[in-house]
């Protein structure tokens, strides 16, 4: 053990050594090139910058960089050059350490606009060949847009050590730009140079392509022409399909909100076939339901970590209190107006006013302010789609509530109760189930939902007594065209109708997409005068 | 042959009816314009603007109380037909402005000048002309409640389905016209008016004259609506309301009856809506808010379905109550009063106020004397808009 850390001290001896002689033979050249820095002219700058360069020193990058943002400065009397950086802290440019007090005769070095080109395309070329690849890719954009001629012998130079295929295709790329802006090079290197722009394929490929100098043989400008419309097919073809996908997702993220506001009345409307227009008003409730709960959170327990979960506490909370509501309305209302639907329509729709108006009245007109919890705030990109956390865990907990409410229905007792109801209620009645308390159950399960819709649409919309307002219309809409009293009638009607309202907007704006949809949905009536997902019967409506 | 529907329309209560409302049209602009203002029978203008506003209510009311009281449609977006004819006069109404406008543009309206419309869209070509733009008024809903209800009917789209569809309807339109590049002005809609027919719209003179309009609009309206009910058209279309399988299954096209009556009432509610405008001084998009339309139906229900003279002391009774609560100290509950409206008429006074006194009426004769309750059916059904049990779905 001993023996091996003795000679791994040796080793590490014997590197450093040959470290600091490397850097000596190199440093002797350095120096020499910082001397032509003291002069004050333009030629002898010159002369320094590309002596720097050549010393290929680990300061002259810091240098060459310093001169270029007029950082560099030099005391005639001591014969030395300094740089400042950022934070104007003055280095010693020799030795790269701090200079411990700043010679009275500091001046810059300046610069015109011969120097200062020299200087990029020499910085460009020193990164060029940087030990780190993410620079040696950068310095090869540079390389691209620049087009400097200069950088030639370093490209190629490059090009021929590089062995990440990423960063060598770079550097090909920009080789061909520099071939293309070049007067003198020959005609068939650029005929290739174009094939290689045209394999970017990127916009500014596109650029360069257009920009080309009129010199340019007619060949290479019928070939760059040709590239220029195959990559604007390319990137046009490109584009349409991002945004598709974006439009897409737009459109699952408002089928999934509709969705989520229609599955309540699915259930009322299409499994009770009762009309409840107060059914917005059940979102609303759900949504000043979360808003109570943040509030109680934030009153009674400011500091706990309790707060970023008040939305899930809200979940069942609000279920109970819309549920407890909607049967209420059962109750005292709707029960006595079945098999009158109209007129069921206009007394909830009274209810409506009656409910938005109390809240109005309990809570103020203004925009409840509902906090995001953290784990919904954000986003992510797939692929080149931006995906918001919150739009993402609708989506998700919209599917979760339909899946839940599915198996109510197919595997427990009310749900078996309920269906047996809808499909015939005297055959129900006289098996003994319950129907009028039956009917309370799934008016209460109906407006529950919109309850935890509420919960949900408080973190993407204001929570206001108007909220449920916006979405009445379009969840009967989705209700109508799915098919009345099938739940995945329902799931299709939403995404179908979010994602065909997305792909219109940008045809047709927010507005006319909406009319659009209207026209569509009474055109679909024509074909199918019950929904996407009829129930079959042989009854008539009389 | 036209002359007969119309003595069958012209029994006892419905000549009263129309006396009561002659007399309202000769009286009150007399009262207006040749009382002076110390004497207690003096009517003020607002008194008469106000009250020219719930004629044009009364109009809208008897619109639908015509297809949802005698062929069971509820619309709930009539209110865009109503705005529909507002709009056509109000641009009538704009294009006489000419160059008094804030920017004295001869043609443009202001608002267009002030949105950079280099010239007049092509819809508003013509508006200048009175004859064209009251063409347009009758012209305008009609078609549209006439392609909509082409539509619908035809594949069958009744009961609530056709309401919520009616709804989505008039909040399409609603959405469209607060934009400002369909040409109407917008948020704002069309406002400043200046004369109409050459008269000031401010003048009480003209205002009172509208207010004859209205009456006599009204009048004409009831007759239309009493004559097509108590004609043969009329029990076909009850008996649609009433059982509309049945009736179709008896050999009858019930569309092309459906089509009919809701075209003539979509046609009615723009002629509303057309006096309506010069009367308040403004068309704006609020009007095709599907709640207005819903309101409308509420004061079908109150004054009672299915007797037209129900229709008419409903929207007045209603809208004077609004405007009393809204006006006064109790304004915030006004929204309370009106949904508890909604909900007490529908529960506890399903015939509205006049079919119940109707009800009440009868009863009260013998037996052997009864006769049919004067507007049709309305008694002979508990429920005259759904007689289908719940089980048929």
């Amino acid at each position: 053990m001993r023996a091996f850390c003795e000679r791994l001290l040796a080793l590490v001896f014997a590197l450093s050594v040959l470290c600091v002689a490397a850097t000596a033979a190199r440093a002797d050249a350095y120096e020499d090139a910082l001397a032509h820095f003291l002069a004050d002219n333009f030629d002898d700058t010159i002369e320094g910058v590309n002596a720097v360069a050549a010393s290929g020193h680990p300061l002259a990058e810091k240098v060459l960089g310093a001169l270029q943002v007029r950082r560099l400065m030099f005391s005639a009397a001591q014969k030395r050059v300094f740089f400042k950086d950022d934070a104007d802290n003055l280095f010693d440019a020799a030795s790269g350490s701090p200079a411990s007090s700043a010679p009275s005769d500091l001046e810059q070095v300046r610069l015109n606009n011969r120097v200062r080109n020299i200087i990029a395309a020499i910085l460009g070329n020193l990164t060029l060949l940087s030990p780190d690849p993410n620079k040696r890719f950068d310095a090869a954009q540079a390389v691209f847009k620049s087009r400097d001629a200069n950088a030639l012998p370093a490209l190629e130079q490059a090009i021929a050590k590089e062995t990440v295929a990423r960063i060598k295709r770079a550097l090909s790329e920009a080789r061909a730009a520099v071939i293309l802006y070049a007067e003198n090079s020959a005609e068939a290197d650029k005929v290739a140079a174009v094939a290689v722009i045209r394999d970017r394929g990127d916009n500014d490929a596109l650029v360069l392509l257009r920009g080309l100098p009129a010199s340019t043989p007619p060949a290479v400008k019928q070939l760059a022409a040709d590239a220029i419309t195959a990559i604007e097919r390319a990137l046009d073809a490109w584009e349409t399909a991002r945004g598709t996908a974006q439009n897409a997702w737009f459109g699952i993220s408002l089928g999934s909100v509709l969705l989520l506001a229609a599955i309540g009345l699915a259930i009322t409307f299409g499994v009770m076939g009762v009309i409840n227009m107060a059914h917005g008003e059940m979102v609303m409730l759900g949504a000043y339901t979360t808003f109570v709960v943040q509030q109680i959170i934030q009153a009674y327990l400011p500091d706990s970590a309790l707060l970023d979960y008040a939305l899930i506490i809200s979940v069942p909370l609000a279920f109970l209190v819309t549920g407890l509501v909607g049967i209420l309305i059962e109750r005292g209302i709707i029960q006595f107006l079945y098999g009158r639907p109209l007129d069921t329509l206009l007394a909830t729709w009274g209810l409506s006013l009656v409910l938005q108006q109390a809240v109005r009245t309990a809570f103020g007109p203004t925009n409840k302010n509902v906090s995001s919890p953290s784990w919904m705030s954000g986003s992510f990109k797939l692929g080149h789609i931006d995906v918001t956390y919150n739009r993402l865990w609708i989506v998700l907990f919209t599917l979760t509530v339909f899946v839940l409410l599915l198996a109510l229905l197919r595997y427990t007792r009310l749900g078996l109760e309920m269906r047996a109801v809808t499909q015939n209620r005297a055959m129900a009645a006289s098996m003994g189930i319950r129907t009028g308390w039956i009917d309370a159950m799934t008016f209460g399960l109906g407006s529950g939902i919109a309850g935890i819709a509420g919960v949900a649409l408080s973190q993407i919309d204001n929570v206001s007594p108007n909220l449920g307002q916006g979405y009445i219309i379009d969840s009967f809409m989705v209700v109508v065209f799915g098919g009345v009293g099938n739940l995945w009638g329902t799931l299709v009607g939403a995404f179908t109708l979010g994602v065909a309202n997305k792909f219109l907007e940008p045809f047709a704006g927010a507005v006319l997409g909406k009319i659009a949809i209207l026209v569509l949905i009474i055109l679909f009536i024509q074909k199918r005068p019950r929904g996407l997902f009829a129930l079959k019967g042989r009854a008539v409506e009389a | 042959m036209s002359a007969f529907p119309l003595t069958r329309a012209l029994d006892r209560g419905t000549t009263i009816f129309l006396a009561l409302l002659a007399a309202i049209a000769i009286v009150v602009p007399l009262l207006n314009l040749l009382v002076p203002a110390s004497s207690p029978f003096h009517l003020s203008s607002y008194f008469v603007a106000l009250f020219g506003k719930y004629i044009c209510y009364a109009i809208l009311a008897l619109s639908i109380d015509l297809i949802w009281g005698y062929c069971g449609i509820l619309s709930l977006g009539h209110g865009a037909f109503f705005a529909l004819g507002g709009y056509a006069m109000g641009m009538y109404l704009m294009r006489q402005i000419g160059t008094r406008g804030v920017y004295a543009h001869p043609i443009l309206p202001d608002f267009m000048v002030f949105l950079n419309w280099p010239e007049l869209p092509v819809y508003w070509y013509g508006f200048q002309h009175f004859p064209y733009a009251l063409l347009m008024i009758v012209l305008v809903p009609g078609l549209l409640a006439f392609m909509f209800g082409w539509f619908a009917f035809r594949s069958r789209v009744t009961g609530v389905y056709l309401s919520i569809i009616t709804q989505a309807l008039t909040y399409a339109l609603m959405q469209g016209f607060f934009r400002n590049n369909f040409g109407f002005g917008g948020n704002n809609g069309l406002t400043d008016f200046k004369e109409i027919l050459g008269f000031n719209v401010q003048a009480p003179g003209t205002r009172a004259a509208l207010f004859a309009v209205s009456t006599l609009a009204l009048m004409i309206g009831f007759l239309i609506c009493r004559s097509i009910v108590a004609s043969k058209l009329g029990k076909v279309l009850i008996a649609i309301r009433d059982a509309e399988s049945r009736t179709r299954f008896l050999g009858y096209r019930v569309e092309s009856y459906k089509l009919f009556v809701f075209t003539l009432s979509a046609c009615m509610a723009g002629v509303a809506g057309a006096l309506y405008v010069p009367q308040v001084g403004i068309i704006n998009p609020g009007e095709f808010s599907p709640a207005s339309s819903i309101e409308a139906v509420l004061w079908v229900a109150v004054g009672g379905r299915g007797t037209l003279t129900g229709a008419v002391v409903g929207a007045i009774l209603v809208n004077y109550a609004k405007t009393t609560f809204t006006s006064g100290p109790l304004a915030p509950y006004w929204l309370f009063m009106l949904g508890g409206l909604f909900v007490a008429v529908t529960l506890l006074l399903p015939h509205g106020i006049v079919g119940t006194a109707q009800q009440w009426w009868a009863s009260r004769r013998k037996p052997h004397e009864r006769r049919p309750v004067a507007n049709g059916a309305a008694a002979a059904n508990p429920h005259p808009s759904e007689p289908a049990p719940r089980a048929a779905e």
